[in-house]
C-alpha cells in the first residue's frame, strides 16, 4: 500500500491540470495567447461569485439571490457613474447596495430562522424585481473610460488586472476561513448548529457575516463584469447562479455544511473554465456544452462517492 | 447444540492506528443476562458492532450465534438472525413518530412498494410500550421527547423484534431510578423467556443485581468471563482498571464562604416556577430529581438558550443579563448539557476545534487570526489532565468511545476558566476510574473558587459528591437538604413531592408530567 494520500482537492487539482494539458495537446488554439487571454479575464467574475457561493454552503445553505445581488450592486455604482458621480463613489455605492440585501438575507435566515433556500428564493425574486423596477429592463451603459481599466486593463503589463483583484480575494477567503475565528465558527456552525449554540457561540452572528460576505463577493465581481461589458443589465452574471452551486459542490463542498476548502472550489471553477473553453474552441454548440458540463459534475461526484467508500472499505480492511 | 446462544472468540478489530480488540473472547449463553465491562475505550462498543455487523473484525476471528458460523456482515444480517442492539447513541429518527419508530427495520426485506400497515404497526408499538409500562403517546414525534423517554423507545423497539439476543449498551445512562427499574422488571422477564441479555454499563451495583455472568475488557483485551457469584465489585474493579480505586465519600462538610452566585425569582412558563437557589463559595451544590423536573430546563435558562419568562440572576456581587449562551459565557458561566452527542460536541469535527470553541477568541495572535500552536498546547494539556484517550488533538471526536468524548466536553469548558461551572449529568456514560477523577476535578474546581453546581439523577453521585442537594419536583425546588443528612429515601420522598397539583394526574414513579422541548 502507498503512504502518499492525496487530498480530494490535490485530485481536482490534478484533474485540472490533467484537462489543461489534454486541450492544449488536442485542441488547436487553445495554447494561443489570445484564448488564455480570455480565459484569464473571463475567470474571476465566476470565481469570486462560487466563492461567496461556497462560503454560505458551508453553513449548510445556499444563496440564490447572489447572482442577482450582484447586478443590484451594478446597478447601484452604473447609476452613480451616469449621473457624474466619480468611480470611487460608484464603487462604494455599489459595494453598501450588495451588502444592504446581504444584510437582508442575513437577518431573515439567523434572526427569524426560515430556511436559507426559501429567504434567498424569495429574495432572488425581490432584487430582481427592483432592479426592473428601477432599469424598466434596460441596460445602463457608457462608464467611464477609467472605470473599464478594471476589467479590461492588465497589471504589470500582463496579469489582467481583474486576475488581481481575485487573487486577493481568495487569499483573503482562505485566511478568513481557516485562521480566523469567524472561519472556525463557519465550519463549527455548518457541522452542527445545536453544540456551537450551547458552547456560547452566536449563531445569528456568524451566519449574519457569512451572508454579508458572501455579497461583498458578489458586488465585486459585480465591479468586474460591468467594467468589462460596459453596461448593467438585471441579468448580469445570472448565467454563474447555478454554476456557482455547481463548482462548490464539485470542489468538494459538503452541501450539508461543515466542509469545505477555498483550492477545492477554484479547482473547480478551473475545470469548468477550461471544459467551456475548449468545448468552444471545437466548435460544440453551446447547449451542448451545458450537457458535458452536467454530465462531467455528475460523474466526478459519483466517482467521489465511490472513491470515499472505498477508502472506507479499506481502513476497515486494513488490519 | 452447545448451551451458549453465543460463541465469540480470537476476536480483533483494528482501526486505523488504533487496535480497539486484541483477542477478544464473549460466550453468552441462553436466557442469561451478560454484563459486559471495562472502562472507556475498553472496546465494548466495539466488540457489539462487530457482533451486530457495523463493523467487519479483523481475519482469525471465530464467531457463532446458535451454534452455527454466524455469517453477519452488515446489521440487517444480525436483525433477521434475532439480535437487537441498543446503540450506546441513539439511533433514533427524531422526525418519525414514536410508533414508527419501533416499528422500523421490520420491512426491511420486504418489497419497497409493500403498503405499510399502520394498524398492525401501532398495535405492535403499543404492546412493547405496555410492556415497559410506558405511558407515550404513538403518533409523537421522537424529538419531542426527553432523552430517558427516547432510550425507551429503543429497548421498546428491541422488544418488538421479537429477539433471541438483545445487547444494550448502557441503557441506563440518562434514565432515572424508577426508570431504571421499569427496565430492570422488563430484562427479568426476557430472562424468563429465555431471551439472552447483554448489558453494558458503569455502574457496577445495577449491574450486580442484573447480570448472571460477567465478562472483563481492559484496552481492548480480554481479562475473564466470571460468574456473579464467583466475583465482588472490588475485585471486578481491579480488574476492570488495573488498580485498586479508592472512592472517597465526601464526609467532611466544606467550609462555606460568601454566596457566589443566586438565581431569584426564576419562572418559564410550562419549565419551572419561583426558582429561588443560592451558591456559597466552596460547595458543591447537587440538583436532582426525576427526569423532566425541570432541572435541565432551569440549567439552560441560566446558560442562556432557553431563555426564562422573569427573574434575575446574580454572579459576583454583579447583577447578570443573560440574553444568549454568548452573554453567559462571557460573563463566565459553563455548562455541560446531558446531550453530548448533540449539544456537546460537533461530531465530525476534530478534539482541537471542540475543545477550543469557547475560548477560540482568546486564542488569536497579533494579526487577529487563530494561534494554532498555542491551541494545539492547550488542547494537549486538557488531553493530558483529563487522561482522554487516544491523546490525538486532531482525530475527529466521532471516533472517541462515549466516555472519552464526555472527557472533551469536560476539557471546553475547562479551558473557558469559568466562575460558574453548571454541568449536567457530570458522570453518564462515564468509567469508575475516570468518574473518581471527575468528582475530584469538581472539588478542586470549588477549591479554586469556581462555584460548581452539579444536575444529576444518580443518587449515589449526588450523595457523595454534593455539599447541600436541592431536590427538584414538578418545576419546583421541592426542598433542599444537607448532604450529610440526607439519604436515598429522603431524596426520593422530596422528589416525588405531589403537593400543589398543578395538574389533576398525579405523577406515579419516574413519569413525570412536566415536559418540554427545549
Ligand atoms: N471508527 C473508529 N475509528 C477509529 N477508532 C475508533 C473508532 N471507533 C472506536 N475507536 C477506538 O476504539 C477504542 C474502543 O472504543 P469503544 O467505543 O469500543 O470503547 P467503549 O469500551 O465502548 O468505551 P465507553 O465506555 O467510553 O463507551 C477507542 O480507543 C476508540 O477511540
Ligand atoms: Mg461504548
Amino acid at each position: 500500500m502507498t503512504n502518499i494520500k492525496l487530498s480530494k482537492e490535490s485530485v481536482l487539482g490534478l484533474i485540472a491540470l490533467a484537462i489543461f494539458v489534454g486541450l492544449s495537446l488536442f485542441t488547436p488554439g487553445f495554447l494561443s495567447s489570445g484564448n488564455i487571454n480570455s480565459m484569464m479575464f473571463q475567470l474571476p467574475e465566476f470565481g469570486l461569485i462560487a466563492l461567496g457561493m461556497m462560503v454560505v454552503i458551508i453553513t449548510g445553505g445556499i444563496d440564490l439571490s447572489i447572482t442577482y445581488i450582484a447586478a443590484f450592486s451594478g446597478v447601484g455604482a452604473a447609476l452613480m457613474m451616469t449621473n457624474g458621480f466619480g468611480i470611487f463613489p460608484a464603487i462604494i455605492v455599489g459595494i453598501i447596495f450588495a451588502l444592504a440585501c446581504g444584510a437582508f438575507n442575513g437577518v431573515v435566515v439567523s434572526k427569524i430562522g426560515v430556511p436559507p433556500i426559501l429567504v434567498t428564493l424569495g429574495t432572488m425574486v425581490l432584487f430582481e424585481g427592483v432592479i426592473l423596477a428601477i432599469t424598466n429592463g434596460n441596460a445602463i451603459s457608457g462608464f467611464p473610460d477609467a472605470y473599464s481599466l478594471i476589467g479590461n486593463g492588465y497589471y504589470l503589463g500582463i496579469v489582467p488586472f481583474s486576475l488581481v483583484i481575485f487573487f486577493v480575494f481568495t487569499i483573503i477567503t482562505g485566511l478568513l476561513l481557516n485562521k480566523s475565528t469567524w472561519g472556525r465558527r463557519v465550519y463549527m456552525y455548518g457541522s452542527n448548529d445545536l453544540a456551537t449554540l450551547f458552547s456560547g457561540v452566536k449563531n445569528s452572528k456568524v451566519l449574519m457575516k457569512v451572508y454579508l460576505y458572501a455579497s461583498l463577493l458578489a458586488a465585486v465581481s459585480a465591479i468586474i463584469m460591468t467594467s468589462r461589458y460596459n453596461s448593467v443589465k438585471v441579468d448580469l452574471g445570472s448565467s454563474y447562479l447555478l454554476q456557482s452551486v455547481a463548482a462548490a459542490v464539485l470542489g468538494g463542498t459538503n452541501i450539508h455544511g461543515g466542509y469545505g476548502k477555498v483550492m477545492g472550489t477554484i479547482y473547480a471553477v478551473l475545470i469548468f473554465q477550461f471544459i467551456r473553453n475548449g468545448l468552444n474552441l471545437m466548435g460544440v454548440h453551446s447547449s451542448l456544452v451545458d450537457v458535458v458540463i452536467g454530465a462531467i459534475l455528475i460523474a466526478v461526484l459519483t466517482l467521489n462517492f465511490f472513491s470515499d467508500k472505498l477508502s472506507r472499505q479499506k481502513a476497515k480492511a486494513a488490519s | 447444540m452447545s448451551d451458549y446462544i453465543l460463541e465469540m472468540e480470537h476476536i480483533s478489530k483494528t482501526f486505523p492506528g488504533v487496535k480497539a480488540l486484541d483477542n477478544v473472547e464473549l460466550k453468552v449463553k441462553q436466557g442469561e443476562v451478560h454484563a459486559l465491562i471495562g472502562e472507556n475505550g475498553a472496546g465494548k462498543s466495539t466488540l457489539i458492532k462487530v457482533l451486530a455487523g457495523v463493523h467487519e473484525a479483523d481475519e482469525g476471528g471465530r464467531y457463532l450465534f446458535e451454534g452455527i458460523d454466524a455469517d453477519i456482515h452488515r446489521p440487517l444480517d444480525a436483525t433477521l438472525k434475532g439480535i437487537s442492539i441498543i446503540y450506546q447513541d441513539l439511533s433514533l429518527f427524531p422526525n418519525l413518530s414514536v410508533a414508527e419508530n419501533i416499528y422500523i427495520g421490520r420491512d426491511s426485506n420486504k418489497k419497497p412498494w409493500t403498503k405499510i400497515n399502520w394498524k398492525s404497526m401501532k398495535e405492535l408499538a403499543g404492546k412493547a410500550l405496555d410492556e415497559l409500562e410506558m405511558d407515550i403517546d404513538l403518533n409523537k414525534r421522537v424529538e419531542l421527547l426527553s432523552i430517558a423517554q427516547q432510550q425507551m423507545i429503543e429497548i421498546a423497539r428491541a422488544l418488538a423484534f421479537d429477539s433471541k439476543l438483545i445487547v444494550m449498551d448502557e441503557p441506563t445512562s440518562s434514565l432515572s431510578s424508577g426508570e431504571v427499574e421499569k427496565l430492570y422488571r422488563v430484562i427479568d422477564k426476557l430472562k424468563e423467556r429465555g431471551i439472552s441479555v447483554i448489558f453494558i454499563s458503569h455502574k457496577l451495583k445495577e449491574l450486580f443485581r442484573v447480570s448472571d455472568r460477567f465478562t472483563v475488557l481492559r484496552d481492548g483485551q480480554f481479562v475473564g468471563s466470571y460468574d456473579v457469584e464467583e466475583i465482588d465489585e472490588q475485585q471486578l474493579i481491579k480488574r476492570m482498571v488495573g488498580r485498586e480505586v479508592v472512592y472517597e465519600n465526601n464526609t467532611q462538610k466544606a467550609a462555606v464562604g460568601e454566596k457566589v452566585f443566586e438565581v431569584k425569582n426564576f419562572s418559564k412558563e410550562g419549565n419551572f416556577k419561583d426558582i429561588n437557589l443560592s451558591l456559597y463559595e466552596g460547595e458543591i451544590l447537587a440538583v436532582t430529581g426525576l427526569v423532566g423536573s425541570g432541572r435541565t430546563e432551569l440549567a439552560q435558562s441560566i446558560f442562556g438558550v432557553n431563555k426564562a419568562d422573569e427573574g434575575t440572576l446574580w454572579l459576583n456581587g454583579k447583577d447578570l443579563k443573560i440574553n444568549s449562551s454568548e452573554d453567559a459565557v462571557k460573563q463566565g458561566i459553563a455548562y455541560v448539557p446531558e446531550a453530548r452527542q448533540t449539544q456537546g460536541l460537533v461530531l465530525e469535527q476534530s478534539i482541537v476545534n471542540n475543545m477550543t470553541l469557547p475560548v477560540i477568541d482568546a486564542l488569536r495572535n497579533k494579526l487577529k487570526l487563530i494561534d494554532r500552536k498555542v491551541e494545539k498546547e492547550l488542547t494537549e494539556q486538557y488531553i493530558k489532565s483529563l487522561d482522554v484517550r487516544p491523546s490525538m488533538p486532531d482525530l475527529a471526536a466521532d471516533k472517541l468511545s462515549g466516555g472519552n468524548q464526555q472527557k472533551v466536553v469536560i476539557g471546553k469548558w475547562l479551558s473557558a476558566q469559568p466562575k460558574l461551572l453548571i454541568i449536567d449529568e457530570p458522570t453518564n456514560g462515564i468509567d469508575i476510574g475516570a468518574k473518581t477523577e471527575i468528582h475530584k476535578l469538581l472539588r478542586r474546581m470549588v477549591k479554586e473558587g469556581i462555584g460548581v453546581i452539579m444536575i444529576s439523577s444518580e443518587l449515589p453521585e449526588v450523595l457523595s459528591v454534593s455539599d447541600r442537594i436541592l431536590v427538584m419536583s414538578r418545576g419546583r425546588i421541592a426542598g433542599e437538604l444537607n448532604t450529610l443528612e440526607a439519604d436515598q429515601e429522603k431524596v426520593m420522598n422530596l422528589a416525588l413531592d405531589t403537593e400543589e397539583p398543578e395538574d389533576k394526574r398525579q405523577p406515579e414513579g419516574a413519569e413525570s408530567t412536566v415536559h418540554q422541548e427545549v
